[in-house]
């Protein structure tokens, strides 16, 4: 799989200074964007547009902190990363109890007509949840300093690694159930699957 | 290299520009001073109109002249279907895109775009004194991979290699930078005749950055016109007691009087229309509060894909620094006022707002053409691509606002022992079911070595070029050979059809601008020998002693001038004719006149007694 962090010649760390980044790419897109070699060969023009794609998607997978860290799993594990899946995350077993609740009120809403206090009820949930997924995203960011140290003493990544990876689902599952929570609202009128991003 | 041009293809208007010896990008008019061509293409018996002597044909021959086909570009007959009963023209469904039917002939939309290319290309090459061969074509942010196809294709049709689509909004936010130098995050608001875009940029040493972008192709002037032609059509019922739904002529002059009452109404409070139909004269004041009543709703729902691409750009309002209004329909007041409060500042359009993509479209030129290098553009595809996957569900692979060009890479295999042949869906949308996207095109990987069900490894690679059009290629991982791979796009014309339609363009082309003049003289003088013929069954009662014998045989020597070749004989006999009925035509105006006040009368009668 692509190194996105070597394209910008970057360590494999988390920290990334954005208005570096941003100029960085700015100078790579004007060497490799095809704007600039149309007068090219074939092969080249071909070359460039690879080129140019690879410098665009780097840095879309670099500029946010969030996504930084899923591509930089996706790294480490050697797979490549999607866009989107096309199955629903799971909840992950931590939130499991806690959504209960959630998902009973779902189903309700589902059945049902919505009176009042039900739709009350179902906006307070949501609130609760959306800072529930804004402290994952702080958690997240919050380790990444951990893990760059751990880069530069060569120590076990392995279990932040794994931590990541859990803090993630919870991440993704939390956005899915927002949305769901959204629709069952009838709030969500552009109608947009975001739980498939990221 | 040659030189390239930039073009608007709009779909009320198009234009052309480029860039001049002194940086400076100006707009090319025709002949006769005008910048703006109608897009509009009339397919008369005489010949092929386009422009502005075709938009003289709406009223009298509605279903030979087409307008706002960009609307159908790249389109299937399902999309379009609702608004077909509102077009004075046939449109048939013709395997998965449409055709408009004029008479015996069927023509495509890039077609009927061609002809518009053309015009603007020989406008070009009249002006500047060269063959133009080279052109950037804009289309609105928001469309599909089909819609830029189809644009691709009627440049083709019109002998012109398209080197870059660009998106309007950013060839708008070119020409400022360049002319002002604009710099920050900037918002740029469009609304076209037929559609509507939004994108957010970061203008940032020389580099355009879009960050997001969304809109609604279908969303535009027309719309408002049609709202009001709505509204009006039943006042006319009420008023008058005549429905004129049905009836092609009469629709199209009330659009038009209605579209110029609308554009009035942008610089004055009120304003005041008479439509003659036949037998009656509509009158009636309109005023700035009666439009803004009909549009609102429309306007309204332009905020939500604003909003969308906001929070897709991870910004917020107060974050925008400078709000840019382009597209003829954002002179509407009630337009300005909703972004301003949406944004919360005053948006401008220092650059004329109708020629300002045109301005933008030929900087892109200079920059493909490597003149400009201190100048790039980053754009955004404004749909999310996708594959089907297994229960009609849509796996992303490229999601919306991804920076072009970008690629995606995806690893298929087979599930049947011996299959050579694996089917792709393509699909473009927000949808998480493929059912509700767009479907692009069926991929066919061909030619796999037979193996059991699960052990070919084809990897596709999916490319979305600086145009937004996408390309894609196979390769069997295990044998590392290219596996061919064959499009089939939905809605679309294939290769061999684009070429077919080349080959007759060039057949049919309007060898030069006396060939085009002399088809304007004989259009125009059957038009006149259809209204006498018409005249004459109606108010013959109210000819004078010889007068019918002079008209008749002012008819007859136009019939026998308009089968010649001779433009300035058609001419003057078409003068001749216009000159011999102008006194019955008058007769005829009074008596309608008074036909109407009499009934206006007896109905105040009724209404007292």
């Amino acid at each position: 799989m692509d190194d996105y962090f070597a394209v910008f010649e970057l360590p494999r760390k988390l920290t990334v200074d954005g208005e570096a980044l941003r100029r960085r790419f700015y100078e790579l897109s004007r060497v490799h964007h095809p704007d600039f070699h149309q007068g090219a060969d074939e092969a080249v023009q071909a070359a460039t547009l690879a080129r140019s794609a690879l410098v665009n998607r780097a840095y879309r997978a670099l500029r946010d902190p969030i996504r930084r860290v899923e591509y930089l799993i996706a790294l480490e594990e050697g797979r490549d990363t999607r866009e989107g899946s096309a199955s629903r995350p799971k909840a992950p077993r931590d939130l499991l109890e806690e959504m209960l609740e959630v998902q009973e009120a779902l189903e309700e809403a589902r059945a049902g007509e919505l009176d009042e206090s039900a739709r009350e009820r179902l906006r307070g949930e949501r609130e609760r949840l959306a800072a529930r997924r804004q402290a994952e995203d702080d958690a997240l960011v919050g380790r990444a300093a951990e893990w760059d140290a751990a880069v530069d003493a060569g120590g076990d990544r392995q279990p932040l690694l794994t931590w990541f990876k859990e803090r993630l689902a919870a991440r993704a599952y939390l956005r899915t159930v927002i949305d769901d929570l959204s629709a069952a609202l009838g709030e969500d009128q552009e109608q947009h699957v975001s739980h498939r991003r990221h | 290299m040659s030189r390239i041009v930039g073009i608007d293809l709009g779909t009320t208007n198009s234009l052309v520009a480029y860039v001049d010896q002194h940086g400076v990008p100006r707009v090319i008019p025709d002949v006769e001073g005008r910048a703006l061509l109608p897009s509009i293409v009339a397919y008369t018996p005489a010949g092929v109109l386009v422009g502005e002597a075709a938009r003289r044909q709406l009223a009298r021959q509605p279903h030979r002249t087409i307008y706002s086909v960009k609307r159908l570009m790249g389109r299937g007959y399902e999309d379009v279907e609702g608004e077909l009963s509102h077009l004075p023209f046939q449109v048939v469904p013709a395997s998965e895109i449409v055709r408009i039917r004029v008479d015996d002939r069927e023509v495509t939309p890039p077609e009927v775009s061609a002809q518009v290319l053309r015009a603007l290309r020989q406008q070009a090459e009249a002006a500047l004194g060269e063959k133009i061969e080279q052109a950037v074509v804009t289309v609105p942010a928001y469309f599909n991979d089909s819609q830029r196809q189809a644009t691709k294709d009627a440049g083709r049709i019109a002998g012109l290699d398209v080197v870059r689509i660009v998106n309007e909004p950013t060839a708008a936010s070119l020409a400022y930078g360049l002319q002002r130098r604009t710099e920050g995050l900037i918002a740029v608001y469009d609304l076209g005749g037929g559609t509507f875009d939004i994108s957010i940029l970061r203008v940032k040493d020389g580099v355009f950055e879009v960050l997001a972008t969304n809109g609604n192709t279908h969303l535009g002037g027309d719309d408002f016109d049609l709202a009001l032609v709505s509204w009006l059509l039943e006042d006319i019922q009420t008023v008058h007691g005549a429905d004129l739904a049905g009836d092609p002529e009469a629709r199209q002059e009330l659009r038009l009087a209605v579209e110029a009452a609308k554009c009035r109404l942008s610089f004055e409070e009120r304003t005041h229309l008479a439509i003659p139909f036949g037998d009656f004269v509509y009158r009636r004041d309109l005023t700035r509060a009666d439009v803004e009543a009909r549009i609102a709703s429309l306007v309204e729902s332009t905020l939500g894909p604003c909003r969308q691409a906001l929070k897709d750009a991870g910004l917020s309002r107060e974050q925008v620094d400078e709000v840019v209004l382009v597209g003829g329909s954002t002179r509407v007041p009630l337009v300005r006022r909703r972004v301003q409060e949406l944004f919360g500042r005053t948006p401008h359009s220092q650059l004329n707002p109708d020629e300002v993509v045109a301005l933008g479209a030929a900087v892109q030129a200079q920059i493909l053409a490597g003149s400009i290098t201190d100048m790039l553009l980053l754009d955004v595809t404004p749909l999310s691509l996708g594959i089907e996957t297994l229960g009609g569900i849509v796996s992303i692979l490229i999601a919306r606002n991804t920076t072009i060009p970008t690629m995606a890479k995806e690893q298929f295999t087979t599930s049947v022992d011996g299959q050579t042949v694996v089917d792709l869906h393509v699909l473009q949308g927000e949808r998480e079911l493929a059912r509700d996207n767009r479907s692009l095109a069926r991929f066919e990987l061909r030619g796999i070595d037979p193996m059991p069900a699960g052990m070919p490894k084809i990897e596709v690679t999916f490319l979305i070029d600086a145009n937004g059009i996408l390309q894609a290629h196979a390769k069997e991982l295990r044998t590392g050979k290219e596996a061919s791979i064959e499009v089939r796009p939905t809605y679309g014309l294939t290769e061999a059809e684009v070429e077919r339609m080349v080959d007759e363009s060039f057949e049919h082309a309007e060898a030069d601008v006396a060939a085009r003049l002399l088809i304007e003289a004989r259009t125009e003088a059957d038009n006149v020998i259809n209204h006498v013929e018409r005249a004459l069954t109606q108010g013959s009662q109210l000819a004078e002693p010889g007068e019918l014998e002079r008209i008749r045989d002012a008819v007859a020597t136009l019939r026998r001038a308009r089968g010649g070749d001779d433009r300035e004989l058609i001419h003057e006999r078409t003068t001749a004719v216009n000159k011999a009925t102008e006194r019955l035509a008058e007769a005829m105006m009074d008596a309608a006149l008074k036909g109407a006040l009499a009934s206006k009368r007896a109905d105040r009668i009724l209404e007292s007694s």
